[in-house]
């Protein structure tokens, strides 16, 4: 029974919490991709960037949280999330709106973009400085630790109050994105702007004001992302690099384009890492003894080291095996 | 005073000018018809009035206002609506949601249009929670044709509306367009059924190599032996 534990500590919840962050990530990269036609590869940056203006805004109110009883952080993240939001304009306004207007290939906007993300990784470290931070600045993070109903149970099945938070705020998100793609005026706008940019700007259709939403999408998106991945481990000025692969596999195992792809993708995506490194001798241990084997102490698909370049062969199989993705990619 | 006029216009596409003097003119509640070989810039000329090219000379005018160059979304709140002659309907999204695009900018109920473009085309309501991706060629031709219909415009533009139709919808759609026009809507359309477009056209236009070669009403350029033997097939 503890081994079950076990497995739902280390796979279910781990793999749901990283799901949800690539996922979220995902979702932004995929809606970027169908609205400007490119790959946006300061995406992760866009997260710590978002990550690192909810620490400012958690360091300038600390006490805000106690009066909700909920994290600073995270009552402080709506707050982030529309400053980060303006940030997004402002960098497309910049950087890659020009390009837009002389017409330029998508590749050059795929390289703006990688100069974006090494722009922003100097500005975070300028202000930040290069050391880990703790988005819990006048509080401390709660654990809750649930004892299962059965005798051969003395493990518990732990769960913070950080990813509590996450998979709530990741359920809402995807509704809300849902309704608001397939029922509000706006998002009908985008899908069309997404699936045929001409014939939207002919039905009256002002693409400027989709551009605009979609960056206010996924930079806020991005932020919680950012924020929420950071309360439940730390805030890395370096964690946009261990992402954006996997947050590109996942659009890509998705379908591009496609937002509930996204999602799906970054399930995928969070579930291979954790079931790839995660120690199956423990599963099999109360076998050992009934056959008679002799189990290595280890017995993890990938070591846990290597985890990043498990996104990156799921991200080559499905480039070889079903290279639209999941669902049919291309359009929203 | 015309409802919408080029004025001696040029442009292409980045590179060459394709457009080297275009000029149309249809007074309120006409019809025009542009006609002329494949490549002629007939199309072109209908993007460039669209805000869709950059028109690098001459003007066009909206009701003797001036909209060269203007953004499209202004065009269609102007009173403009535009038919392109491919990829004119949105494939993933429902006949329906087309038609809703359509009417994007009306903040009134617009269920009452929307009824009559299902009456126009019985067709379309059939399908009306499909994908307009999944629509044969001539259902799509009506899709496109109802999303322009939705805003109720002034004037229309319509690029070879009649294209790949069975002859049954073909005549269908020049009915549909000559009671759109009764109803006093400007239409201005290319058009390779030559023919049978300038008998209902109050004006012709014959475009070759991006400039008028011949302009005139409609039944006299029908019955131009010159126009005859280069451009209605003998
Ligand atoms: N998107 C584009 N980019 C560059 N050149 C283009 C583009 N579209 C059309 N052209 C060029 O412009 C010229 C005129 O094309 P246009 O589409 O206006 O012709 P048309 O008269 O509508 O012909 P058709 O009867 O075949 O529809 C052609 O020589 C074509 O090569
Ligand atoms: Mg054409």
């Amino acid at each position: 029974m503890n081994e079950l534990v076990f497995f739902i500590n280390k796979v279910l919840i781990s793999g749901a919490v990283i799901g949800s962050i690539y996922a979220m990530g995902a979702i932004g990269v995929t809606l970027i991709f169908s609205i400007l036609r490119f790959a946006h590869f300061a995406h992760g940056d866009l997260m710590t960037t978002g990550a690192f203006v909810t620490l400012f805004l958690t360091a300038m109110f600390p006490e805000a949280g106690h009066a909700v009883g909920l994290p600073t952080a995270f009552v402080m993240m709506p707050f982030a999330m529309v400053i980060t939001s303006f940030l997004a304009i402002g960098l497309d306004k910049a950087f890659y709106k020009p390009l837009r207007e002389a017409n330029v290939k998508p590749v050059v906007m795929v390289m703006a973009s990688i100069g974006v993300t090494l722009m922003l990784q100097g500005v975070v470290r300028i202000f930040f400085g290069t050391s880990s931070r703790n988005l819990f600045v006048d509080d401390r993070k709660e654990i809750f630790r649930l004892e299962l109903p059965w005798e051969l149970a003395s493990r518990k099945i732990i769960i913070t109050e950080p990813q509590v938070l996450l998979f709530v705020f990741t359920i809402v998100a995807v509704v809300a994105l849902h309704y608001f793609l397939t029922r509000s005026r706006l998002g009908k706008a985008m899908r069309a702007t997404s699936d045929n940019a001409d014939l939207a700007r002919i039905s009256g259709i002002n693409t400027k004001t989709v551009v605009t939403v979609t960056w206010v999408i996924a930079g806020c998106l991005a932020t919680a992302a950012g924020t929420l991945l950071s309360l439940d481990v730390a805030l890395k000025p370096d964690l946009s690099f261990q992402i954006l692969l996997p947050i590109f596999a996942a659009a890509i195992v998705g379908g591009v384009g496609h937002p509930y792809g996204a999602v799906i993708g970054g399930f995928v995506v969070g579930f291979a890492e954790t079931l790839a490194v995660f120690n199956w001798a423990i599963l099999l241990r109360p076998l050992e003894k009934a056959y008679e084997w002799d189990l290595p102490s280890n017995l993890a698909l990938v070591p846990t080291e290597y985890k990043i370049t498990v996104p990156f062969f799921i991200l080559i199989a499905i480039l070889v095996l079903k290279p639209t993705g999941i669902l049919k990619g291309q359009v929203l | 005073m015309a409802i919408i006029e080029t004025k001696n216009i040029h442009g292409g596409y980045g590179g060459m000018n394709i457009l080297n003097g275009v000029n149309m003119s249809i007074e309120q509640g006409e019809v025009g018809v542009i006609i002329g070989a494949n490549g002629a810039g007939k199309s072109t000329s209908l993007k460039a009035i669209f805000g869709l090219l950059n028109v690098t000379e001459g003007a066009i005018e909206l009701n003797g206002e001036n909209i060269t160059n203007q953004a499209p979304h202004l065009l269609v709140e102007m009173g403009m609506a535009f038919v392109p002659q491919e990829k004119n309907v949105f494939v993933s999204m429902t006949v329906e949601e087309n038609l809703e695009m359509g009417a994007f900018l009306r903040k009134d109920n617009f269920k009452s249009t929307l009824d009559s473009v299902y009456h126009y085309f019985p067709d379309l309501k059939d399908k009306r929670y499909q994908p307009a991706g999944e629509l044969s060629g001539g259902q799509r031709q009506m899709v496109a044709m109802g999303r322009a219909l939705m805003i109720e415009p002034k004037v229309l533009l319509l690029d070879e509306p009649t294209a790949g139709l069975s002859p049954l919808y073909m005549n269908e759609i020049f009915d549909r367009v000559v009671a759109i026009n009764k109803e006093g809507v400007g239409i201005l359309m290319v058009e390779q059924n030559a023919k049978q477009a300038l008998a209902i056209a109050h004006k012709g236009f014959v475009l070759a190599a991006g400039r008028n070669r011949f302009t005139d009403t409609g039944e006299n350029l029908l019955n131009d032996p010159e126009v005859a033997k280069s451009f209605l097939g003998g």
